[in-house]
């Protein structure tokens, strides 16, 4: 087995030198062109396309998580919070909500003679992800002092309470006789996304979603990978690494540990925004505790900081949630002659899955090099024993 | 070392400041039912007021039996995070298996509401024994598959599959008895009054819990402080590699932690389902979760404190659910937990560990 990954490493190896340097680059332009490309391969409103359509609106979820539990090492099981907070800030400033308010910034000419906060989605994706910023500061704040275990249970802590407020946001008033959430009736007629010269986005034909999230993605993706080269990703990582030592060679940790929430969590606000106009509603039984499991389940499975893992892990879990298992498999345990449907169960794969990883696999699909490094003593062992073998070269030269 | 006086203040808000904000509720309802009343119910079509401390007597009465059997399950929590440190989120799915093979026992056993009182009595023992066994094997074997082979990975990883487990458990339960809740007979009539204090009935339930908790956790503090498989618990919970440098076997040491857990989950499972008389997949949850909370208000680590944490968490639950709203409830609970770890992360009786300074 080892002999055979060796021999692995070997050929790739060999490939990677014959390639010219600026082949990874090549490949990401390859891999945006199929992106884009690919809605015209697909009937614009089929399944397959609404499923690709989530799974990468999970992606960016995977991806702001990834800066929090990736980079900065702060376990959040509390993410819901950001896709309650982002899919909130839709619907409060994108729908009929607050029908006493009479704002439109542009938005349709239909929508302008609608009561109620209109803005356009791009005002209404900043809105979110600047709210859930600050959120993100808010809940990172009492965690602070706090390691490990702790951070996860205060944040999980909050995701709940950030539920229970969304189902019971409906008793509580904000004055005119408007109520702060509608609870699990939902803000319904979200606004639809609407640029001037494109127009109105609308569930018929779904390219244009796809389009909109596969730009979101995009950049975030792009923010990401230019935060973890940064100085900032570096203390991250630093911090996650070895807090003592870090906040000793003068990185500041509340800045630093803040930060990491705070963007995590506009990412994480920008998906649930996209969610909420793409759902057309914004309910509170989607602020689900699961929710946070499923989306840092991306995280692990695609490899704990790791983007592009992140990447992987978000699109995979997207698309088994979501095509694989109710359009696919669902009726896998009734040929089996059980009495359920898998659809049913998803939430135990998930775990199954975790687990699974967890033991076998723990640095994910597309582990990040330091992390691998962590995990499998193995690899670290081998790599140090390289580092001998150059030191030693070196010596007798 | 002198302590600097920053830090000497921190301490003294953080112990007063959480000790003030537990006591906060229970006095602002007592001043409350004593100035201006509380509505006891219709006499003609007229709100009856009254002002005295019954209804507060009445909801702590309610919040300590709760609190026994949070109580239960904390001690579970706190026993598995003293000796590896690791919160375990399967805990609160193994008590909610733990009622599921309580009321099938009782299917099994045709232990219902014609039963004689001698038949349910040894039926329900019976079935108590049963179903503390089936747990702790299950908590157990999830030690085994789930976190012994992570024993020296970064702590993140059992962590994470414990919440795997948390969700095949779930499902399991899902499986078993279906997605919605599921009402059990009341075998012993929890709401029949037995006696009152001052006014405050006293519920067959809340003799139940208590009957089921305290002699339990008489029992689990004679076996850590008195018996030589104790004692090695406290052992590996200080230090497991000086403990296996003196003999004690580790791994066993902690398949027993994991198992005591399991049982006096076990226990609180079938106590949960008489007492409540329903039951759900997703009770083990929420359960887990408050007395999570309860373990850590008491310290975590600390046994003493995690029976604390559950009474002072069942207590506020009960007022929250007849002050503030049962909707309301959750959010209480964990804005306690949140104000905790801010003012005094090591809880009631905990000591400062290195996770929590």
């Amino acid at each position: 087995m080892s002999e055979l990954r060796a021999q692995l490493r070997e050929w790739r190896d060999a490939v990677q030198k014959r390639l010219p340097p600026w082949r990874s680059r090549a490949l990401a332009g390859l891999l945006i062109v199929i992106g884009i490309v690919l809605p015209f391969f697909f009937p614009p409103s089929s399944g397959f396309m609404n499923a690709t359509i989530i799974a990468v609106a999970y992606a960016v979820m995977a991806l702001g998580l990834n800066v929090v539990v990736g980079f900065a090492g702060l376990l959040d099981l509390g993410y819901v919070a950001f896709y309650a907070l982002g899919a909130y800030s839709l619907g409060w400033f994108g729908s009929g909500f607050f029908f006493k308010a009479h704002v439109h910034v542009l938005v349709s000419p239909v929508t302008r003679t609608l009561p109620g906060i209109h803005l356009n989605f791009i005002l209404l994706l900043a809105g979110a992800a600047i709210i859930c910023a600050v959120a993100g500061m808010l809940i990172g704040l009492p965690t602070l002092r706090l390691r490990g275990d702790y951070i996860a249970i205060v944040t999980l802590a909050f995701g709940e309470i950030i539920g229970v407020v969304a189902v019971n946001g409906q008793s509580v008033g904000v004055g005119g006789g408007m109520t702060l959430t509608a609870g699990n009736l939902g803000i319904s007629a979200v606004d639809q996304p609407y640029f001037p010269g494109i127009g109105l986005f609308d569930l018929l034909n779904l390219r244009p979603w796809y389009w909109l999230i596969l730009a979101i993605m995009l950049f975030v993706l792009f923010v990401n990978l230019r935060l973890r080269d940064s100085r900032l990703g570096r203390a991250w990582i630093a911090l996650r690494e070895d807090e003592i030592a870090a906040v000793s060679m003068g990185i500041p940790l509340v800045r630093t540990k803040l930060l990491a929430y705070s963007i995590g969590a506009a990412f994480g606000g920008m998906s649930g925004a996209f969610f909420g106009t793409y759902y057309t509603e914004v309910n509170a039984g989607q602020f689900q505790f699961g929710f946070s499991i499923f989306i840092l389940a991306m995280v692990i499975i695609g490899g704990l900081g790791s983007i592009w893992g992140a990447v992987v892990g978000g699109l995979a879990l997207g698309y088994i949630n979501n095509y694989l298992i109710p359009d696919v498999l669902n009726g896998l345990p009734g040929k089996f002659g059980l009495n359920f449907q898998l659809t049913q169960v998803e939430f135990g794969i998930f775990g199954f899955l975790l687990v699974i990883m967890m033991l076998l696999r723990p640095q994910g699909l597309i582990p990040e090099r330091r992390r691998r490094l962590e995990l499998t003593a193995k690899i670290a062992a081998e790599d140090s024993q390289l580092m001998e073998a150059q030191g030693t070269i070196g010596g007798s030269t | 070392m002198p302590v600097q006086p920053l830090v000497a203040v921190r301490r003294y808000v953080g112990r007063w400041g959480l000790i003030v904000a537990l006591a906060a509720l229970p006095i602002y309802y007592g001043i409350h039912d004593l100035t201006y009343g509380y509505q006891a119910g219709y006499v003609a079509g007229h709100a009856v007021f009254r002002q005295d401390l019954s209804m507060l007597g009445y909801d702590l009465a309610q919040g300590l039996s709760n609190g026994a059997i949070w109580a239960l399950i904390a001690i579970g929590y706190t026993l598995v995070y003293g000796i590896i440190e690791l919160i375990n989120f399967a805990h609160g799915d193994v008590f909610m298996i733990g009622s599921f093979t309580a009321v099938g026992l009782w299917g099994t056993f045709g232990l219902g509401l014609s039963t004689g009182a001698l038949g349910l009595v040894g039926g329900l023992l019976v079935t108590l024994i049963i179903t503390m066994i089936v747990t702790g094997s299950l908590n157990v074997l999830i030690e085994r598959v789930a976190y012994r082979p992570l024993r020296n990975a970064p702590k993140l990883a059992p962590l994470i599959t414990a919440v795997g487990f948390s969700f095949i458990l779930q499902n399991v339960g899902l499986l078993w008895r279906g997605g919605s809740p599921q009402s059990v007979p009341d075998l012993i009539h929890v709401q029949q009054t037995v006696f009152s204090i001052a006014g405050v009935p006293i519920q067959r339930g809340y003799l139940l819990a208590l009957a089921v908790m305290v002699p339990l956790v008489f029992a689990l503090g004679w076996f850590i402080s008195r018996t030589r498989a104790g004692r090695a618990m406290r052992a590996t919970a200080q230090d497991p590699e000086a403990a296996r440098l003196m003999g004690i076997n580790v791994n066993a040491t902690i398949s027993l932690t994991f198992l005591l857990g399991g049982m006096l989950a076990g226990a609180a499972g079938l106590v949960y389902a008489l007492y409540e008389t329903n039951i759900w997949y997703f009770q083990g949850f929420k359960a887990g979760l408050i007395a999570f909370t309860a373990a850590v208000m008491g310290g975590i680590g600390n046994v003493r404190g995690a029976v604390l944490g559950g009474l002072i968490i069942g207590v506020i639950q009960s007022l929250a659910d007849s002050r503030i709203g049962p909707q309301w409830t959750e959010a209480v609970v964990f804005g306690y937990l949140i104000a905790i770890m801010i003012m005094r992360p090591r809880g009631l009786l905990g000591e400062e560990t290195r996770e929590a300074g």
